[in-house]
């Protein structure tokens, strides 16, 4: 039997395990490989040198593209959580199930529109003679400059992973069990008692969850500091771009991927632990 | 009275949430009818100068098909390869099935500059990078996790013993495949097709690392972003806008048509959208 479920297996196991493998994998470990390579009349050339590490981590103006990367994103991981957990309390527990449907559905818009064409749309609303200053300037407050700043860069930030996280934060309070809800009413608990010590607790996965995507999402964008952000100074996506672009530094650019992907990973291994580790 | 107001509050809330999300998209489609070159308050009246422009270009227009001919393939694979993988992650108890599954699902989270770079390099060893098969294959890699998550929530609501009542009546484990669990996914196949689609027609930053002069369309529109303002941007937002929504639609009245045939044969139909809610939950 065990033999027979095996020799069933194959055929539908290795088109994509084989896939994933050659083209997700493989590339990932080869640019650790070429992160020792060097480069030779701007041709890639099989070396085994650490001139490039080198050459990226003593430099300070990596360091603070790195600091600068990991701030924004924790600040985008903050601000969009905080942002949408009242939206989402509030369609997970004050709507009909009907409501939510439509409310999630509306959730998922976004993913078919070009997040290139969202961004270029803010720039509109941000720039300084654009609409939010027009709408500042109607009821008399000065316009505020808020266009290549850090500041746009989160409006970016929070535009890309806010449905994702409200959509996460909706389905992770839903399953609360009610019954609790009420259990804290009727032991006399208020309102406020209530949302930090039974739904909080409760809905912490999903809470960190939804904080880690927004975390990595904004820590691997390159089109919002870009273009909302001013580029300056610039994310480790950016130097990532230029090095590859302009200055055809393969081996370096992958330097700066590898650190970069071993900063999720540890971020992720600690989010997770956050979310589920410590639950009894 | 303090609940009310709280409650009040919170849809109010809300709404302003779903304000700030669907604002840029709004404002991208007055925009792309506004005559004004830059994109600012008041408007200046109306026209169709932005969607003429880009439909004559012809670099656009040449985007335009090769996004075609690159998603339908990458829907393809995807869906086909994504529906194994959930079936094996649905049927079978293997060593290292969380490390097959991690694998597949895990291309989403890796950000898509380093794929890109990845990519990059790794295609260019075996001479694509620069063909229109890079973008084709790196597109596949990120959209497979999508078909899969959606097939295999698909899967979880199949009876086991449906497959088991096949295989007494002496069907091979092929013939129960295609003539028992194909067709109770069929649905979701329909909304994984669309989805992946979708996912290749919308990636650019992969795309513009591995294309080479073969630019795609939001490889084009960034290329436009690089350059001044252009309202050609929104005209062609709002057209792809269009067309997604529309083919969703279509993809959902097919499903519709479906659950009606089989609303007496008891199945629990599962609605297109509720696939995505739960596939955005569930993927990442």
């Amino acid at each position: 039997m065990s033999s027979n479920t095996s020799r069933r297996r194959w055929p539908l196991l290795l088109p994509p395990l084989l896939w994933q493998l050659t083209f997700f994998l493989l590339p990932l470990l080869f640019l650790f490989v070429i992160s020792f390579w060097s480069v030779v009349n701007f041709r890639l050339e099989p070396d085994m040198t650490l001139k490039n590490w080198d050459f990226m981590l003593s430099r300070s103006s990596f360091w603070s593209a790195y600091g600068h990367t990991w701030a924004l994103a924790l600040g985008a991981a903050v601000v969009t959580t905080c942002c949408s957990f009242p939206a989402a309390c509030s369609l997970a527990f004050t709507v009909s199930e009907r409501t939510r449907k439509l409310a999630l559905m509306f959730l998922v818009v976004p993913f078919f529109t070009s997040y290139l064409v969202r961004v270029y749309s803010w720039q509109a609303f941000l720039s300084d003679n654009g609409i939010v200053n027009a709408l500042l300037s109607l009821v008399g407050l000065d316009g505020l400059p808020m266009l290549n700043s850090d500041f746009g860069s989160l409006v970016g930030y929070v535009t890309l992973a806010l449905p994702l996280v409200t959509l996460v934060q909706t389905m992770g309070l839903a399953q609360i069990d009610r019954n609790l809800i009420e259990a804290a009413h009727n032991l006399r608990a208020g309102p406020v008692r209530t949302l930090f010590e039974v739904i909080m607790p409760l809905a912490k996965p999903s809470l960190v969850v939804g904080a880690l995507f927004a975390f990595i999402l904004a820590f691997g964008d390159f089109v919002a500091p870009t273009y909302l952000g001013g580029g300056a100074p610039p994310t480790l996506s950016n130097l990532i771009i230029d090095t590859t672009k302009s200055g055809q530094q393969w081996p370096r650019a992958a330097v700066v991927a590898i650190v970069m992907i071993l900063t999720l990973v540890v971020t992720s291994l600690a989010a997770v632990r956050l979310a589920y580790g410590r639950r009894k | 009275m303090m609940l009310r107001l709280g409650r009040w509050f919170g849809w109010a809330y809300t709404g302003y949430t779903f304000l700030f999300i669907l604002a840029p998209i709004a404002a991208s489609l007055v925009f792309s009818f506004n005559a004004d070159r830059f994109p600012s308050l008041p408007l200046k009246g109306f026209t169709m100068e932005w969607y003429g422009g880009t439909f004559t270009d012809p670099l656009v227009i040449e985007a335009f098909q090769r996004s075609v001919m690159v998603s339908i393939p990458v829907a393809l694979l995807s869906t086909i390869l994504g529906f194994c993988a959930a079936y094996c992650d649905f049927r079978f108890d293997f060593r290292g099935k969380s490390l097959f599954s991690l694998l597949m699902l895990l291309p989403p989270t890796i950000p898509s500059v380093i794929m890109g770079l990845g990519m990059l390099s790794y295609l260019s060893r075996m001479s694509l990078a620069g063909e229109v098969w890079a973008v084709l294959i790196s597109h596949v890699v990120i959209a497979l996790p999508f078909a899969m998550a959606m097939i295999r929530l698909r899967l979880a609501q199949m009876d086991s013993a449906l497959e088991e009542a096949s295989w007494n009546l002496r069907a091979s484990p092929a013939q129960t495949l295609w003539h028992v669990v194909l067709p109770f996914c069929k649905q979701s196949l329909v909304a994984a097709f669309l989805i992946t689609a979708a996912v290749s027609f919308d990636e650019f930053a992969v795309a513009w690392f591995v294309s080479g002069l073969n630019e795609t369309v939001p490889v084009r529109v960034l290329v436009f972003l690089q350059g001044q303002v252009s309202p050609v941007i929104n005209a062609i937002g709002t057209a792809v806008f269009t067309s997604s929504i529309l083919l969703v639609a279509v993809g959902m009245a097919f499903s519709g048509m479906g659950k009606a045939k089989r609303a007496a044969a008891d199945t629990p139909a599962q609605p297109p959208c509720g696939v995505l809610v739960s596939n955005n939950g569930l993927s990442l």
